[in-house]
């Protein structure tokens, strides 16, 4: 019994010099030991012998669907008039009664028909479709058996992502987390001084560097001399918690979020003895102008740590951009955009609420293959004179989307949960109105011709 | 996501709904991914709240009555095979001259049967009339509070005045398909399906 107990011992013991000496240790000195970039060269050489195998297999048989990721239907993207225009033009007109011809309604059957095979805002909640299979089961859509040697190379990465990764990702996160924790209540023992912020960047640094490993994290980080500076506001486009762990590995930020309980809530207590974190409890975020205050507050402080802001206000699937609160925008200050765009062959960052509660996401992310992204820093940006906060919000928004490749969408990320508001459909009667009766007002100021 | 709805959908069903419909393999296989997208509630059918989650459908003037003509008199659900059928009034026309072994009688996307859909739009209780108290219910819902009540009035009545032929006021179908003749319904009520 003892031998069986030495083992055990000596096993944990090797395990852990392992992750601390090959992992740990490096992630503070901000070294890497060029595991994750090999693992990553292999992993795509093996996809796209994957998606090799798989395309061939497609072709032999002819009855199996080939993916499109393009779409189900093409659309037109005419405007109202243009479209309402053209059915018009075939009709005799006779404007004495106002401008209505029975084909109008075509119209809106053609789009709302289109709409219902296919919408802007809906399928931004669900992860995004992959043109060819990477492997793992969640992501199978229409990928039938093939070959054998592509069933073995997925069974070994079954194998490969949970018995191999999995608990070394684990680890890493405990010991990350753990090291957050404990280390921020150290230094939040010190008194205030140029050290103790030093001490605490340091600390939240390698804790997030730890946790990027815990996922095998590939990020490339463009533009970094446009990196967000103290007293300024970093804006970035939302697609799951990991964001974070993604934009904190190269630089230090105030955190902004609601107060939680449970272990979020500890960890957010003891972040914030080392250095300033906005965190509002439940009532206080209702009260638009507290928020406003406080963060006004925050940020005229120019020696504070950049705040980190998501102004989608929800989690977005990353083929896209949604509408920008404006929250954020109104309190002035200078703003650092910053695009964030994942790579979805290796692992679906997107954390889809609905469906996946935390942990169930963190284990998802833990047993993918990795997380590969792009962050661009974009160039500094402020309000300009005679612009308001809504349209700041879409410049800015416009700015991030086009950087990461990105649809550009004004609809609100919260129609996730809520129902569109009636005002939009009141907007389309009133367009639509206004063709009908335009030339009837038309007709009764001028007068018969 | 969609590896759990193709699977559920069998062979013979799309074999069936190919005939039926016209449209192909792949594009129902895609239609369907899209309709178990739709049905959160995962019962197999779409109620009239699952059309309504879509945005762009819940602010389109005339969504109720487009969500209505998916369902049969009566019904609260549509299955697949109703969706599909709905849908397939929408193929082009063209569609048809590359798919020969279609079922006999008049394909649902026939430029007749274009027109029907869009008269039922109109037709709200379905007695195969447009009556003039029908018109001004739809021309409300097109535009809103913004026309008065008496120019309302007046379109509806000129335009049943246009279309009317045998002195009913009311607009029958084929009364309703004379006015249409010269507009290019195979195209307007057409949608281009990949694939």
């Amino acid at each position: 019994m003892e031998g069986v107990w030495e083992i055990t011992f000596l096993l944990v013991q090797v395990w852990l010099s392992i992750v601390v000496g090959l992992i740990m240790l490096p992630a503070m000195f901000g070294v890497s030991l060029g595991f994750t970039d090999i693992y990553i060269k292999v992993l795509v050489k093996t996809l796209e012998w994957a998606t090799l195998r798989i395309q061939r297999g497609q072709k032999e048989q002819t009855t199996l669907p080939s993916q499109l990721a393009n779409g189900i239907i093409e659309k037109d993207d005419g405007s109202m008039e243009e479209e309402i225009g053209e059915l018009r033009r075939s009709h005799p007109k006779n404007l004495a009664g106002g401008d209505f011809t029975l084909c109008d309604a075509f119209y809106f059957c053609k789009k709302g028909i289109e709409n219902i095979v296919e919408d802007q805002v809906t399928q931004r909640f669900t992860s995004e479709e992959l043109a060819s299979w990477n492997l793992l089961t969640r992501t199978n859509n229409n990928f039938r058996y093939i070959s054998v040697r592509l069933t073995v190379i997925w069974g070994l990465g079954v194998f490969i992502r949970y018995c191999i990764l999995l608990p070394l990702r684990i680890t890493l996160a405990f010991i990350g987390l753990s090291w957050l924790v404990i280390g921020t209540t150290l230094v939040g023992l010190l008194p205030s001084s140029n050290a103790k912020n030093w001490l605490s960047d340091l600390v939240h640094i390698t804790c997030y560097r730890i946790c990027a490993r815990g996922l095998s994290a590939t990020i490339h980080y463009h533009n970094k001399e446009n990196r967000p500076k103290k007293g300024g506001i970093c804006v970035a486009n939302h697609t799951s918690p990991i964001d974070i762990v993604i934009l904190a590995n190269d630089g230090c930020y105030a955190m902004v979020g609601q107060v939680h309980g449970g272990l979020m809530g500890v960890i957010q207590r003891s972040m914030v003895r080392s250095c300033p974190h906005v965190w509002f409890e439940r009532s206080e975020m209702k009260d638009r102008h507290a928020v406003a205050k406080r963060l006004k507050d925050y940020i005229a402080d120019k020696t504070k740590l950049p705040i980190l802001i998501f102004p989608e206000g929800t989690c977005i699937n990353n083929t896209s951009v949604m509408m920008f609160k404006k929250g954020s925008f109104e309190i002035g200050g200078t703003i650092y955009p910053v695009a964030i765009k994942y790579d979805p062959q290796f692992g679906d960052a997107f954390w889809n609420s609905a469906k996946y509660n935390m942990v169930s996401y963190l284990l998802r992310m833990m047993t993918s293959w990795a997380i590969v992204c792009n962050v661009w820093y974009l160039p500094p940006m402020t309000r300009q004179d005679g612009e308001d906060a809504v349209q700041f919000a879409n410049r800015v928004k416009s700015a991030i989307a086009h950087q990461g490749g990105l649809v550009d969408l004004s609809w609100d990320g919260g129609l996730k949960r809520e129902k569109v508001k009636e005002s939009f459909k009141e907007e389309q009667q009133k367009m639509y109105s206004s063709m009908i009766v335009g030339s009837d007002f038309h007709e009764a100021s001028v007068g018969p011709a | 996501m969609g590896s759990r709805a193709s699977s559920l959908l069998r062979e013979e069903d799309i074999e069936e709904i190919k005939r039926e419909t016209g449209f192909s393999h792949s594009q129902i296989t895609r239609l369907y991914s899209r309709f178990h997208s739709l049905d959160k509630g995962e019962n197999g059918a779409l109620s009239r709240e699952d059309f309504q989650r879509i945005p762009e459908l819940a602010i389109n003037p005339l969504g109720d009555r487009i969500i209505n003509a998916f369902f049969p008199e009566g019904e609260d659900q549509v299955n697949f095979r109703g969706f599909m059928r709905t849908l397939a009034h929408f193929r082009p026309v063209e569609d048809n001259e590359k798919n020969k072994n279609l079922t006999s009688g008049e394909p649902l996307n026939s430029r007749a049967n274009k027109l029907l859909f869009a008269f039922r739009l109109y037709d709200l209780d379905r007695d195969d009339k447009i009556s003039r108290d029908e018109l001004l219910q739809v021309l409300r819902m097109m535009v809103g509070v913004n026309i008065s009540d008496e120019q309302l009035g007046s379109i509806a009545d000129r335009t049943i005045q246009e279309a009317d032929t045998n002195g009913d006021m009311c607009i029958s179908f084929s009364e309703f398909t004379k006015v249409l003749e010269k507009v290019d319904v195979e195209q307007k009520m057409s949608i281009r399906f990949l694939h």
